[in-house]
């Protein structure tokens, strides 16, 4: 395939509480951009597509296309430059700034239509996903969700590689459907910067709703849980079945208190109910990225590892030489736990009273 | 009300994923099943409904003749009948398995009999016609596949309000109100009933079945269904594991002996003060 050929590629802009573009979305953006720069052939598509006529992009403009809920004003736009996108649609009325999934959805889908985009892209959010299975429904197409990588294939097919087991095992698949619609793992594609900035032209959109599509809308109530994120805490000290029961997390918490940290925990050590699951490392809890993270008495499930893929640096202290966690750390202390971490607080406040 | 709960039998995954020798499938040798996790807690949120709105829970699942298992493991757990839509064992992909749901739930009697709902304690409205379930439950995503979709593909298809990702459910006089986080912020929604909505774990910390719930389970019988299975537009080729999983850590020493290189190290990480 040529990289002349540019299909239209639409991409669904996430922004954060203060407009900015979220990190997932950035990382969308650049797989995005990849779609639109070649591994999409315009000809790639399913028989019914390849029978209509225009297989060029008649009708977009080629290149990774913005779309961005909540107005013109909404429109990060210095952003958009600084990444080289040179199209944003601004979804109105912009009473749909209120997260409204499917009527989300169906103005992706109008959009599509008009543009006669090759793909639409998403961050694998919760919104992303969500917005995205309504698309797929709402359209009739598949979709794929969580995918690290796109490649045009000796047909013109598009070949994607997509997670599963959030991350711990990998498919290779083959995504039909004009266009193709796609989300993209929170953590496995690396924002790339730019080639080369450029003006970014806003439109406004005006979709075709339906009535059943605004039954669904988020009142969002401001409350943000108080102190530090598991999900972006710079240390996690990690607890698991070794601690042993619900009253062993004093030591943990004591540690992650001297380390600027929190406390995460192992998926069984909710299940028992020994600590409440927003505490929850793992698969079907929370993802972390943590500079450090020091688990504890945790066998290293791929259900819990598939939590911490992000972790800078992996510490585990575990009796057990040969449990799975040894295999995923960068550093290993083999005891336990409970003698381990007293020790440890004790040498860091001595250092601390010495100092 | 009447609820119908949607899960999926999975392998039960340990210390690492293995891989099938023909690159399709997670290889299950040595590893038993189990319901999806938030499916799971789908489960135990439709029996506490019902427990305190009245109504039944019905379970259902699609997969081989052996999800039986897990369909009983949810009767167990309070729910009060179940259907399999029996598979010969190939996997199914999102858009069949949601056309096979579709196809029971539109062929699926009142669960309650013939009569209608009382309408004196129970808040939530009477079933859409063509609906015979109040409220369908699923878990967000499947702990295999990850698709994110089936709930949606089904809502659609049977023209119904849904949510995904939930945390917080509570049924109400005039549909149901669900939770969710979203980065930090609290996200309500208010639908109408039915209404197709998907949990995520942490909703709820599910029972253990009681044991004359696992005795009744064991005797209750599998409703089986053989749903026709078709392509889809999403075609796995290949299953591997990533590359570069597998590392060894240094070992820093045994025991709080260890202590002083453990000291060392997060100096060297800059993460004590």
């Amino acid at each position: 395939m040529s990289t002349q050929q540019r299909s239209t590629v639409l991409w669904l802009v996430e922004q954060s509480d203060d407009g900015s573009m979220a990190d997932a979305s950035v990382r969308a953006l650049t797989f995005a951009r990849s779609l639109a720069d070649g591994s999409l052939s315009p000809a790639a598509s399913s028989a019914s597509a390849a029978s209509q006529a225009p297989v060029s992009t008649a009708g977009g403009p080629g290149g990774v296309v913005a779309v961005v809920f909540g107005g013109a004003a909404s429109v990060p736009l210095a952003e958009l430059s600084s990444y080289g996108v040179r199209d944003a649609y601004a979804v109105e009325p912009a009473d749909l700034t209120g997260y409204a999934p499917q009527a989300w959805a169906r103005a992706l889908a109008g959009l599509a239509a008009e543009l006669d985009a090759g793909a639409v892209v998403a961050a694998g959010t919760d919104h992303g996903s969500e917005v995205m299975a309504h698309l797929g429904a709402i359209t009739g197409l598949p979709m794929a969700a969580n995918c690290v990588s796109a490649a045009c294939g000796a047909a013109g097919e598009l070949r994607i590689v997509r997670q599963r087991w959030a991350g711990s095992l990998l498919e290779d698949a083959v995504l039909d459907g004009r266009p193709a619609l796609v989300t993209v793992a929170a953590d496995a594609v690396t924002a790339a910067a730019a080639g080369d900035p450029a003006a970014t032209a806003v439109h406004g959109y005006q979709p075709a709703l339906e009535q059943a599509d605004l039954r669904v809308r988020a009142t969002e109530s401001a409350e943000r849980s108080a102190g530090m994120s598991l999900a972006t805490a710079r240390v996690v000290v990690g607890g698991g079945r070794g601690v042993g029961g619900p009253d062993g997390f004093g030591v943990l918490e004591e540690l992650a208190g001297l380390l600027g940290g929190v406390v995460g925990v192992s998926r069984v050590v909710t299940s028992e109910g020994w600590r409440p699951h927003k505490q929850q490392v793992g698969q079907t809890g929370t993802r972390i990225s943590p500079e450090l993270y020091l688990a504890c008495g945790i066998s290293g499930a791929i259900q819990h590892m598939a939590g911490c893929l992000s972790a800078k640096h992996i510490v585990a202290v575990n009796t057990d030489p040969d449990a799975p966690i040894i295999s995923h750390a960068d550093y290993a202390v083999i005891g336990d736990l409970n003698q381990v971490l007293p020790a440890l607080v004790a040498a860091i406040r001595a250092r601390e009273g010495s100092s | 009300m009447e609820i119908l709960v949607c899960v999926k039998r999975v392998p039960m995954v340990g210390g690492r994923i293995v891989v099938t020798a023909d690159g399709q499938d997670v290889d299950t040798r040595m590893s038993g099943f189990t319901v999806s996790p938030h499916e799971e807690c789908a489960v135990e949120e439709a029996v506490r409904l019902v427990e305190r709105h009245g109504g039944s829970v019905t379970v259902l699942t699609l997969g081989p003749p052996a999800a039986a298992d897990q369909l009983r493991d949810m009767l167990a757990l309070g729910a009060s009948r179940a259907v399999l839509l029996e598979t010969d064992g190939r996997e199914w992909g999102p858009v069949a398995t949601a056309d096979a749901i579709v196809a029971a739930v539109r062929s699926s009697p009142a669960p309650g009999g013939p009569a209608a709902p009382s309408a004196s304690d129970d808040p939530a409205a009477p079933p859409a016609p063509g609906c015979p379930y109040d409220l369908l439950l699923f878990g967000n995503e499947a702990a295999d596949t990850g698709d994110y979709q089936v709930g949606v593909r089904v809502a659609h298809a049977l023209g119904l309000p849904c949510v995904t990702g939930i945390k917080n459910l509570e049924v109400t006089d005039v549909g149901a109100r669900a939770k969710r986080e979203y980065r930090g912020t609290e996200e309500a929604f208010d639908i109408p009933l039915p209404a197709v909505i998907s949990v995520k774990e942490g909703i709820n910390l599910p029972r253990y079945p009681s044991l004359p719930g696992r005795l009744r389970a064991k005797r209750a019988t599998i409703e089986r269904q053989e749903p026709e299975w078709h392509p889809e537009g999403l075609r796995k080729e290949r299953l591997r594991v990533p590359a570069g999983e597998s590392k060894r850590a240094a070992v820093l020493g045994t025991g709080p002996e260890a202590v002083p290189a453990l000291l060392a190290l997060l100096d060297e990480l800059g993460v004590l003060s």
